[in-house]
């Protein structure tokens, strides 16, 4: 299939390139972008007047709730959902059911989603046998079936003796180990940023100290173990100068945020909406304006989605006893599109916190718009505006503390791998 | 804001789920209409008719004796239709969600829920998903807000001291723990109370209390001097079994309300407890039972209290 996409502001964030012209695709590559051969012949035309034409949207994490999570949403609904969104590649946290924590799970999944109309999915696999946090489980096997990096996802791992074998073990292929820092005791219970604000609702917290105090932990293991770590979902200022530190001293980390957590306060709490209720809790306005900033300094690697479609039910009840998540998907291109105009970033670095970086995270030659490069492509219009409501989600799971607010940036098409994978209908 | 959740545009009160954010106004419309009815004890008077035809449901979530059993009595006394559920043996241990239970039961008809529960905000989760002219009554919801215990605390104050602006007030033990302590400071702060002490070790104090207009100690010594009411808080057998405190004779040397230790407030000043009491751990005997406790009038008052926030939900007049 031959596509070409004519007239749009075509930007490549990692070189900077930022010029209206013609992209040509065919055979699942970039074939050329500017001129266009007079013999290229293409099967179908895309008029992106007046739309950004960037790279697709690479996603660090986002659930597709496969398998054993169907109730939730399906591997078909949340592929559907990221297209919608932009995004061309995502990483799929180990957190289904079973845990992807044996080779033939994660040749299943590769294999259901390979045949499906889509973003290109890398599973992480977990660290431990069944996440549960004692047993290591077989990386180089996982590593073969398509794992990228190994994790705890959400799941509590109390042992530090476990934690620094299974980091041990990871550093001698040099398989990346993804940790989301939180020190397990500190946050038993806690279901909100411990201040004034949970302390008032009488909501259970989770301090800032047990995300720096675990930090601190997984730095010095680095040291120890050699491992390289991706630190996933900073919530906290204290926590990203930290991260600032170890990056200072040359250690091989890396991290992200969620977009989420880009926006929201936990001032969102003051109703008990369960919508806000997510993993690690939304915290203060300071520690917001700090992920803000550190993020468009480099800093923080990449936004992610934190992807977490829920049904109903989970939501449908008092805050502390929801699930905890947010379905992000379908807003982390315009979400990020607004941490940018608060920095005060232009489209070129805004896009590039979502496609050249988290595609650096990865290791993997995705987030170019280049010539040669594998043909996945978010086109856009940056000005639409539209109103997030339950109708106008496609992902599985309604559940979003940014129900009727309004956002800008809105997907008008996305090709993955050469393939018109969504086209948003006229609207 | 969450008072929003609990009035109508024009300002009356639709549900009561907190007393943060309260209007004055209204504070004061309920300890008034509680005046009134606290001569419906008597014999003569024991019921008026004003919630004739509605039906009140106690939907206890957790278990409680006394709150239920008040909240039974003043129904009772205005003729309204009780009836009281003690859902965290029935039909939640069936896997029947909360939304559930309240759809089931307004399919009978109900005007009025009453509503315990041990996760915080779930009065407010259910005052958003009930039918437009069913009222809620918080009575008590997780560690966040008990707000008809809150204002009978207000009404014995009131009873006992008259004015609130001038007062001091203590209140004592584990406010992390308590919804009843976080409604007594905003109803104390909505009155004028400008000398709000809490006196309790730092394991027992929510993460930026003095944000809710409160001054801080960590000993009985320097807080208790000079104050009109005391106001201590239960303290539950199980804050004694982690790593809160190490014993329960450790924290009544430190925090229990001894004769010694009340001789330092005012000469006049109130001993107030919600109950149930843990003598010889948050209050001796010698208080409790001593001429300046009030407790045992608070749980007349209640009665009245929550008489008037019933009638002024559903009664004839709202």
């Amino acid at each position: 299939m031959k596509l070409l996409v004519r007239g749009g502001r075509v930007i490549d964030p990692a070189s900077g390139y930022d010029h209206v012209a013609d992209v040509c695709i065919a055979a699942g590559r970039i074939a050329a972008i500017g001129e266009v051969p007079s013999d290229f012949g293409p099967q179908r035309v895309i008029d992106a007047t007046g739309l950004v034409v960037a790279p697709g949207l690479v996603d660090l994490a986002a659930r597709l709730r496969e398998p054993g999570l169907e109730h939730r949403a399906t591997l078909e609904s949340e592929m559907q959902a990221a297209a919608a969104g932009g995004v061309t590649a995502l990483a799929i946290p180990p957190d289904t059911d079973p845990p992807l924590d044996e080779p033939g799970l994660v040749e299943m999944l590769k294999f259901r989603a390979r045949n499906l109309p889509g973003p290109r999915v890398y599973p992480v696999g977990a660290l431990t046998l069944g996440l549960q946090g004692t047993r290591i489980t077989e990386m180089s096997e996982l590593t073969e079936a398509g794992c990228l990096a190994f994790s705890q996802a959400d799941a509590p791992l109390t042992d530090t003796q476990v934690l620094m074998r299974a980091m041990q073990y990871a550093s001698t292929f040099g398989y990346p180990v993804w940790l989301r820092p939180q020190d397990p005791h500190l946050a038993r219970n806690g279901i909100a940023h411990e201040g004034a604000t949970a302390g008032a609702l009488g909501l259970v917290g989770i301090p800032v100290v047990a995300e720096t105090l675990a930090i601190g932990a997984i730095v010095q293991l680095m040291r120890a173990t050699g491992a390289r770590v991706h630190l996933c979902r900073l919530s906290s200022a204290a926590g990203l100068a930290l991260v600032r530190a170890a990056k200072a001293e040359g250690l091989p980390l890396t991290c992200d945020v969620a977009a989420h957590h880009l926006h929201l306060t936990d001032a969102e709490l003051v109703r008990f909406d369960s919508q806000a209720h997510v993993v690690p809790p939304l915290r203060s306005e300071t520690d917001r304006r700090a992920l803000v900033a550190g993020l468009a300094d480099g800093s923080i690697d990449a936004v992610c989605s934190d992807h977490a479609p829920h049904d109903d039910e989970a939501k449908e009840v008092p805050f502390g006893e929801s699930e905890p998540g947010a379905s992000g998907v379908e807003l982390l291109l315009p979400l990020t599109l607004g941490w940018a105009q608060e920095a005060g970033l232009g489209l070129p670095a805004a896009l590039a916190a979502v496609t050249s970086r988290p595609a650096a995270v990865l290791g993997l030659g995705l987030g170019r718009l280049v010539e040669g490069a594998p043909a996945d492509l978010c086109i856009f219009d940056a000005q639409g505006r539209w109103t997030v409501a339950r109708e106008s989600l496609r992902s599985q799971g309604r559940n979003s503390p940014f129900l009727g607010r309004e956002v800008s940036g809105r997907v008008r098409y996305t090709v993955i791998d050469g393939h018109l994978d969504f086209e948003a209908t006229a609207g | 804001m969450t008072a929003t959740d609990q009035l109508t545009a024009d300002g009356r009160l639709r549900h009561l789920l907190t007393l943060q954010g309260l209007p004055r106004e209204v504070l004061l419309q309920i300890l008034d209409a509680a005046a009134g009815f606290l001569s419906v004890g008597e014999p003569e008077t024991r019921k008026l008719p004003l919630l004739k035809g509605k039906t009140v449901f106690n939907l206890f979530f957790e278990s409680s004796t006394r709150t239920r059993t008040t909240f039974e009595i003043a129904a009772k006394r205005l003729s309204a239709d009780v009836i009281s559920l003690n859902v965290a043996t029935s039909s939640q241990s069936k896997g029947e969600t909360v939304l559930d239970t309240v759809q089931n039961l307004e399919a009978m008809d109900a005007d009025l829920f009453v509503v315990r529960h041990a996760a915080s905000g779930a009065a407010h989760f259910i005052a958003r998903h009930v039918r437009p002219h069913i009222a809620v009554v918080n009575a008590g919801d997780g560690r966040h807000a008990h707000p008809t215990q809150g204002l009978l605390d207000m009404f014995t104050i009131r009873q006992f001291k008259g004015d609130f602006a001038p007062l001091a007030v203590a209140i004592v033990g584990d406010v992390l723990h308590s919804r009843v302590a976080r409604s007594e400071i905003h109803a104390l702060r909505t009155l004028g109370v400008r000398d709000i002490r809490v006196i309790a070790p730092r394991t027992l104090l929510p993460a930026g209390v003095e944000e809710l207009g409160v001054r801080v100690c960590h000993d009985m010594n320097a807080g208790l001097p000079g104050v009109d009411v005391v106001m201590m808080l239960r303290l539950q057998n199980e804050r004694m079994k982690g790593s809160l405190l190490p014993s329960a004779g450790e924290y009544f040397k430190n925090y229990g309300l001894t004769p010694e230790k009340l001789a330092l407030a005012a000469p006049d000043a109130i001993v107030m407890h919600p109950g149930p009491m843990n003598r010889g751990v948050e209050i001796d005997s010698a208080v409790a039972d001593g001429p300046q406790a009030v407790i045992l009038p608070q749980v007349t008052f209640g009665i009245a209290v929550r008489m008037a926030v019933m009638d002024l939900l559903v009664g004839g007049a709202a």
